[in-house]
């Protein structure tokens, strides 16, 4: 076993034991990140501040003065602004930004002792569910199918730089953003456990935005209790964010327990959907059986209003995102086009023609329609009253069942090249995701099983406003059933 | 009942103003940012990473904005909303950093209130009218392009950026040129009392957008035009008188009112064409999903209205009635908070204060004080002459030290040197004297040097007198008290 192999509670353990030091830890990994570039998980590698980190780590242990992270390299989706080093949301509209500031999540980390391997690939704006949008190409999943196709795979999106290079192990563990799945779905292509916190759990000072009413930083890690680890470190009130929750980060990782005794667990029918694979429906009912075997209760819930999920996160994302998107015109940082003899209205059209992605671009179009002065009633605000109705629905259910059970996605990893053409289709990917993203309510993937081709499956679990522990404990039940250890063949190394 | 008319060729035409005042909040810091809102720093001094609407970036309400504008509100007799919420206006200019302007269309802070503005003859406003207010709403400002810096581009000032201002919006209640101006002066007023807003329209830090229609009198309202951005009291009469007229011709030839946006030219006094309804924006609002609703406290209003100062019709009416103070004087006193500050302190300096002093005292301030002011070309804030030096003055003159005309005197040193009146008196001997001896001495004089006209009075010229007492107060150079001469001459000339 290789220190590349560890996560972040072995490399933080192992690390106090002086089973090895900070700076092996980072140069492992800044190796390892190096020597993947095939798999293009990285948009900037910075193997400086890991190795920083590191040497502090290693000062640090020598004094012992020792912080909650110290040790642990991770990989830094390039959502978060990072001071001193470029921060893109992987669009040619931020190429070559480099941030002054810091967000708050990664100055949490880092100021827990965690270094920085890199600014992970994403769909552009995390606008995506493939990671083709990005504007620095694709990332590619480590996995292949096992029919000898070798067809490179969708890592998911739009965390799937996060993902792709944990599932190839290099990177110990990584942040994503969720918006409508972006962490769970990614996650769950990959064979990886991620968790979306309770909106507000997280800042969102620095994380550049799509949504605002959605948006949330979460963690991505190779298993249950890493996931614990990272996202206890990120989480916390923040008086720069508004929305930020004012409340204390519990314990979550010395709080886990897979006893499942006295939990009611509730399995929502509106979940099992035409033409889902049989291999997703048979690896739920065995997650299902997984509970049981933990203690749990098993209830059959319905949650009508899940099926007006996907078109009421595709009205009031948009709508968010070309607002929050107006502020990159050209005028103050990032990308400018002044084409000769450009008025102010000329240098607007060809910077954003320039600059943003088609995906992107559509997905702005959208929100002014949907915005605009006579459709407005029509989308935006009855898109408002469906999101209550579906958050009322997760209340309701809350009252009888502790967490929910449901697939993560409704296929397992797809082929790149193969869904893009059609958007409707690849929004289809964020069906079971986006009813707890527009609910706020936390929600986790964690691997659990193989599709006839070998491409790993997830299974979602979502808990009550505010209880990452129940989401945490049901996962980690799950976990230590499903023993789950499949590898993908390590065909990316140069 | 305005008797304001605006004769046509076909009879004539009743004028309906509503006027939308934006006017800016005094704060140390921005209604997002904790950037200065100090106006006159060099330019980009005073911007935020939020003013400038860097990636990530997200804004935090400013309380002290928020209390500003609540007090206001409460001074306007409003309803105080206790939740409001912020919405985005999506436009994009160069001086609009995020490409949208935090404001409150659905919701604003504050809701229904009223303004009473004084009766005045002269201006055509024969009894006092309230003019009713629709609300107040917090919002934005946005930065200033500088087009004169350069030969073929435009540079951004972003100071102003983000700097919170009350928009207060009336209903169409006014309807003459006098009524807007009596209203602009007495909101104006109010503000400065609440010291929510210094009122100082060359600055820009209070300006007004015009709404004007014309009909016929009794008639149902026309068809407005909003002239925007006007920077004083004197150019807001004048739009409004421009505008109506043009509006009367335009409509006395055949023609129809276009409801569209004008804007004032104050060289050639006439408003003229800025963008029709046809080409007006769509500002795509939507509540801002970066802001949680705002919620006010019962303590946090009880705090605001505890904070309010006495407003100035209270103060007038508590000035004319137990003070005792002539109502024109309490008028002119309580119309701008400053000269109600330094009368009030000029009292207070008086000690136990009469009907009477407080008489003398308010007409030496708008006569004697007011006229060496405008002189010096001074607001009262600046005066030499402090309300103690002023207190001892009208002392003197009230114990009979000074006469009116040594007192003016006196004042006139003053005014130059700054100097305390008792000083001033007894350094300079501008005492009065009530000597009979001395004054006696000089009657019998001025009597030898003028028998002739001696002999005129005892034969029955009455009217001489007078002479006699201008004699005797020349030859005592003005310091003899004038009820003594008066008696002894009356004696000596019997």
């Amino acid at each position: 076993m290789s220190i590349t192999d560890l996560g972040i509670a072995a490399i933080r353990d192992g690390f106090r034991n002086g089973d090895f030091s900070a700076a092996e830890v980072a140069d492992a990994f800044n190796a390892a990140v190096s020597s993947a570039r095939a798999l293009n998980a990285f948009i900037i590698e910075t193997p400086d501040h890991a190795r920083f980190a590191a040497e502090a780590a290693d000062k640090a242990r020598s004094a012992g003065s020792l912080l909650p992270l110290s040790g642990v390299p991770l990989g830094i989706k390039d959502l978060f602004c990072t001071a001193g080093y470029q921060t893109t949301a992987a669009s040619g509209m931020l190429s070559g930004f480099v941030p002054t500031y810091e967000s708050t999540v990664t100055a949490r980390l880092f100021g827990a002792g965690a270094g920085m391997l890199g600014k992970l690939n994403l769909d552009q704006f995390a606008m995506g569910s493939s990671n083709e949008t990005s504007a620095f190409g694709n990332v590619v999943s480590p996995w292949r199918r096992n029919d000898g196709g070798n067809a490179p795979l969708a890592p998911g999106g739009s965390s799937g730089g996060s993902s792709s290079a944990i599932a190839a192990r290099i990177v110990p563990a990584a942040t994503g953003t969720d918006t409508g799945g972006s962490i769970r779905q990614p996650a769950a292509f990959t064979g990886i456990a991620g968790i979306k916190p309770t909106y507000g759990r997280c800042s969102r000072f620095g994380i550049v935005a799509f949504a605002s009413s959605l948006d949330q930083a979460g963690a991505m890690a190779q298993d249950v209790r890493d996931c614990a680890i990272l996202l206890e470190a990120m989480a916390g009130f923040d008086p720069k964010d508004s929305t930020s929750l004012d409340i204390a980060v519990p314990a979550w990782e010395r709080e886990l327990s897979a006893d499942l005794r006295g939990k009611k667990v509730g399995i929502p029918k509106e979940y099992r959907v035409d033409g889902m694979p049989e291999a997703v429906d048979a690896l739920w009912s065995q997650g299902i059986q997984w509970l049981r075997d933990a203690g749990a209760e098993i209830v059959d819930v319905s949650l009508p209003h899940t099926r007006f999920a996907l078109p009421t996160y595709y009205i009031i994302a948009p709508a968010e995102a070309s607002s929050n998107l107006a502020r990159y015109d050209g005028v103050r940082y990032g990308l400018r086009e002044l084409p000769e003899g450009a008025n102010l209205q000329d240098m607007y059209a060809a910077t954003r023609a320039a600059g943003f992605g088609s995906e992107v671009r559509r997905r702005i179009l959208i929100g002014t329609y949907v915005l605009s002065a006579g459709f407005y009633d029509a989308y935006y605000t009855k898109a408002q009253k469906v999101r209550a109705l579906i958050a009322r629905d997760f209340e309701q259910v809350f009252q009888d069942v502790d967490v929910l059970l449901t697939p993560t996605a409704p296929s397992a990893a797809f082929a790149l090249g193969e869904k893009s053409a059609d958007p409707l289709e690849m929004y289809l990917n964020d069906v079971f995701t986006v009813p707890a993203s527009l609910a706020g309510l936390p929600a986790m993937s964690v691997p659990a099983g193989l599709d006839p081709q070998g491409l790993p499956l997830g299974l979602q679990i979502i808990g009550r406003p505010l209880d990452e522990q129940g989401v945490l404990d049901v996962g980690l039940a799950i976990e230590q059933r499903a023993d789950f250890n499949a590898r993908p063949q390590n065909w990316w190394v140069k | 009942m305005s008797s304001y008319r605006i004769q046509g060729a076909t009879g004539e035409w009743e004028v309906v103003i509503g006027l939308e005042v934006h006017a800016q909040i005094v704060s140390k810091a921005k209604l997002f940012s904790g950037a200065s809102a100090e106006f006159g720093a060099e330019p980009n001094q005073n911007v935020s990473l939020v003013d400038a609407a860097m990636p990530g970036m997200l804004p935090v309400p400013n309380v002290e904005c928020i209390r500003q504008a609540v007090k206001t509100g409460m001074a306007l007799n409003a309803e105080i909303n206790r939740w409001s919420r912020f919405d985005r206006k999506n436009y994009f200019y160069a001086d609009l950093p995020q490409g949208y302007q935090i404001s409150q269309l659905y919701h604003p802070l504050v809701g229904e209130g009223a303004i009473t503005i004084d009766a005045d003859e002269r201006s055509g406003i024969s009894e006092p009218k309230t003019i009713g207010i629709e609300r107040l709403h917090v919002e934005q400002d946005a930065g200033k392009l500088m087009h004169d810096q350069h030969p073929t581009r435009s540079y951004v000032d972003l100071n102003r950026s983000g700097v919170a201002l009350m928009e207060i919006v009336s209903r169409p209640d006014m309807r003459s040129p006098a009524e807007a101006g009596a209203y602009l002066r007495k909101l104006r007023s109010i503000l400065r009392y609440v010291g929510s807003c210094d009122g100082n329209m060359e600055e820009g830090s209070m300006r007004a957008d015009v709404n004007v229609s014309v009909r016929r009198p009794g008639m149902p309202f026309g068809t407005r035009t909003e002239t925007k951005n006007v920077n004083s009291i004197r150019f807001v009469m004048a739009a409004i008188e421009g505008e109506a007229n043009r509006q009367v011709d335009v409509l006395e030839s055949g023609g129809t009112i276009v409801q569209e946006t004008r804007l004032y030219d104050p060289d050639r006094n006439e408003t003229r064409s800025m963008r029709s309804k046809e080409d007006a924006h769509d500002y795509r609002y939507f509540p801002d999903p970066d802001l949680l609703p705002l919620e006010l406290s019962e303590d946090f209003v009880a705090a605001c209205a505890a904070e309010l100062p006495e407003l100035p019709d209270a103060k007038r009416a508590r000035y004319e009635g137990p003070l005792g103070v002539p109502a024109y004087n309490a008028a002119v006193i309580t119309a701008d908070v400053e000269t109600a500050r330094w009368f009030e302190a000029l009292l207070e300096a008086s000690g136990k204060t009469s009907p009477e002093t407080a008489k003398a005292a308010s007409n030496w301030l708008i006569s004697d004080l007011f006229g060496a002011l405008n002189r010096l070309g001074k607001d009262i804030a600046d005066s030499p002459v402090s309300p103690g030096q002023g207190a001892e003055l009208l002392a003197l003159v009230a114990d009979g030290t000074l006469s009116g005309t040594l007192a003016k005197q006196v004042f006139e040193i003053m005014i130059e040197t700054g100097e305390d009146p008792g000083k001033i008196v007894e350094e300079r001997g501008l005492k009065q004297t009530s000597d009979t001896g001395a004054i006696e001495a000089v009657i019998a004089e001025v009597m030898a040097a003028n028998a002739d006209k001696v002999a005129d009075y005892r034969s029955g010229k009455d009217k001489l007198f007078g002479f006699f007492v201008g004699q005797t107060m020349k030859a005592m150079g003005g310091k003899a008290n004038p009820g003594v001469v008066n008696e002894l001459l009356k004696k000596a000339l019997a």
